[in-house]
């Protein structure tokens, strides 16, 4: 399968033309806000990150806000220091040269004399990106260079039942043509984690899908969380859930039902094509930032209760089989999977329509969340020992 | 609204239904396996609750998803309500049996 999208010099596909604004520290947020908000074209986000870290959030900052340089959505970047930060350009912009040749250019506020000198100086350099940009055309892809992401939150009993297998047999049709899904969010994956490994490729990646499963099951354990032992919740058994891998499943069924390929750590890029799976909390907006930032350029976002989590580079997809919700909040949803519900449409044929609709957002077609521009306060990156 | 189907057969190597509206003893299940309508006679089932859709031995797996969520704690009747009275989590029994 085919779709129009925009070839980039590092050889990734994007659905997106964005210029980034991005402050490599926290100093520099306001003066990327401002930059970004009077023009047209250009996205940007909240970053406080940047100094004052340990070395291991650090990591995640810059892995986070390298990846999000490197989205294939994203053109080129103008890049906003303050100068005496932890997170020094020279570094950052090396990190960045690893991932991606596309267009960078960098500000220091300290060097620039200011942020009024700063905000000039970006703008007239981000104008003239922004006009580059526009003269990208988008040129005919295959479906492989897709990376789909699939998040749920505000999940009910209609997600499980409904929403995610529904994402699910979309994952397994893009799969089979070729591209990646990518799930993640791994305590939810807590009681299912055999089932993954026996689905792995191989027996080592199987072996690292239980480690790190149990891993983030120590970690909970640590701050007093038994999930063997508390999950399903009460209410969840008296919605008809029965075992804890039935509750897990009902979350990562939403990947379908092929092998598993690889298991990335937070907000890295996957270097297989197929369903890959990512580690990261179960905090929506962390783990939407963290795929994002793996290079998805597409996420699926199922949910029940309903969802507003909007990205700046990666548009989001809400999609909800609880008509009542999709009614309710229909600003913030874009598909209503009730038919299935309903009993007027079957899984599969709910999978196509998602499909065909999917297509159409690679090739342009806004989702909700980017015309409300929503993604800017929403991106937010791991910290250790924060989220579980 | 009246809807042709009451329940959702989410893979069709499962042997649990999830029923999508509350039916009584004595209801029709209706549900879609690889596009074919199926019925049969249940015994009450709650909302978004799940029913057997074969007889189940005691000892069996239980499947939905495609993939094993439990295993039959006493012979499950077809149409019967399946839940925690009858059958429980099957990880420890797997990963204790499983010789892969």
């Amino acid at each position: 399968m085919k779709f129009l999208g925009y070839k980039r010099p590092d050889g990734r596909v994007g659905i997106r033309n964005h210029v980034l604004i991005l402050s490599t520290v926290g100093c520099a947020a306001e003066v990327a806000r401002q930059v970004a908000e009077g023009l047209n074209g250009a996205v940007s986000f909240i970053n406080q990150n940047g100094c004052g870290e340990t070395e291991k959030n650090l990591k995640r900052t810059r892995d986070v806000l390298v990846g999000m340089i490197a989205n294939p959505n994203v053109y080129g970047a103008i890049a906003i220091g303050l100068g005496c930060e932890i997170n020094q350009m020279g570094d950052f912009l090396k990190l960045v040269r690893e991932r991606t040749n596309k267009p960078v250019e960098y500000l220091l506020i300290q060097e620039e004399g200011g942020s009024i000198n700063t905000i000039a100086k970006a703008t007239r350099l981000a104008q003239r990106m922004i006009i580059e940009a526009s003269t990208c055309k988008r040129e005919e892809c295959d479906i492989s260079n897709l990376i789909l992401g699939v998040e749920c939150g505000g999940s009910d009993a209609t997600s499980g039942l409904v929403a995610n297998p529904v994402m699910g047999l979309v994952s397994d049709k893009l799969i089979a043509m070729g591209a990646t899904s990518m799930f993640s969010e791994t305590v939810e994956m807590i009681g299912a984690e055999h089932l993954l490994a026996k689905r792995a490729v191989t027996p080592e990646l199987g072996q690292r899908i239980l480690q790190i499963v149990h891993a983030r099951e120590e970690e909970q354990i640590a701050v007093g969380e038994d999930i063997r032992k508390t999950q399903p919740s009460p209410g969840n058994r008296a919605g008809g859930i029965t075992t804890l891998e039935e509750k897990s499943l009902g979350c990562i069924h939403k990947g379908g039902h092929t092998p598993v390929m690889e298991f990335v750590d937070y907000a890295q890029e996957p270097t297989k094509k197929g369903l890959v799976l990512m580690d990261t909390p179960c905090y929506d907006l962390v783990s939407v930032t963290a795929k994002a930032a793996g290079g998805c350029q597409l996420i699926v976002f199922t949910t029940g209760r309903g969802n507003t989590v909007g990205n700046p580079v990666v548009p989001v997809m809400k999609v909800t089989a609880n008509g009542m919700t999709y009614r309710h909040m229909e600003d913030n949803h874009d598909m209503d999977l009730s038919g299935v519900l309903d009993g007027k449409l079957s899984l599969e044929e709910q999978a196509d329509i998602v499909l065909a609709e999917i297509l159409r957002i690679l090739e342009g077609k806004m989702t909700k969340a980017e015309v409300l521009k929503f993604g800017y306060s929403e991106t937010v990156i791991s910290r250790a020992c924060e989220y579980c | 609204m009246e809807s042709q189907f009451n329940a959702i057969l989410i893979d069709p190597r499962d042997n649990v239904a999830t029923v999508i509206k509350e039916l009584a003893k004595g209801e029709k299940v209706v549900f879609l396996k690889e596009g074919i309508p199926v019925e049969l006679v249940t015994t009450g089932v709650p909302i978004y609750h799940k029913v057997a859709i074969c007889d189940i031995a005691r000892g069996s797996f239980i499947y939905k998803y495609g993939e094993v969520i439990g295993i039959a704690t006493g012979d499950i009747k077809k149409g019967m309500h399946v839940h925690t009275h009858n059958i429980r989590s099957a990880s420890q029994f797997e990963e204790g049996s499983d010789d892969r």
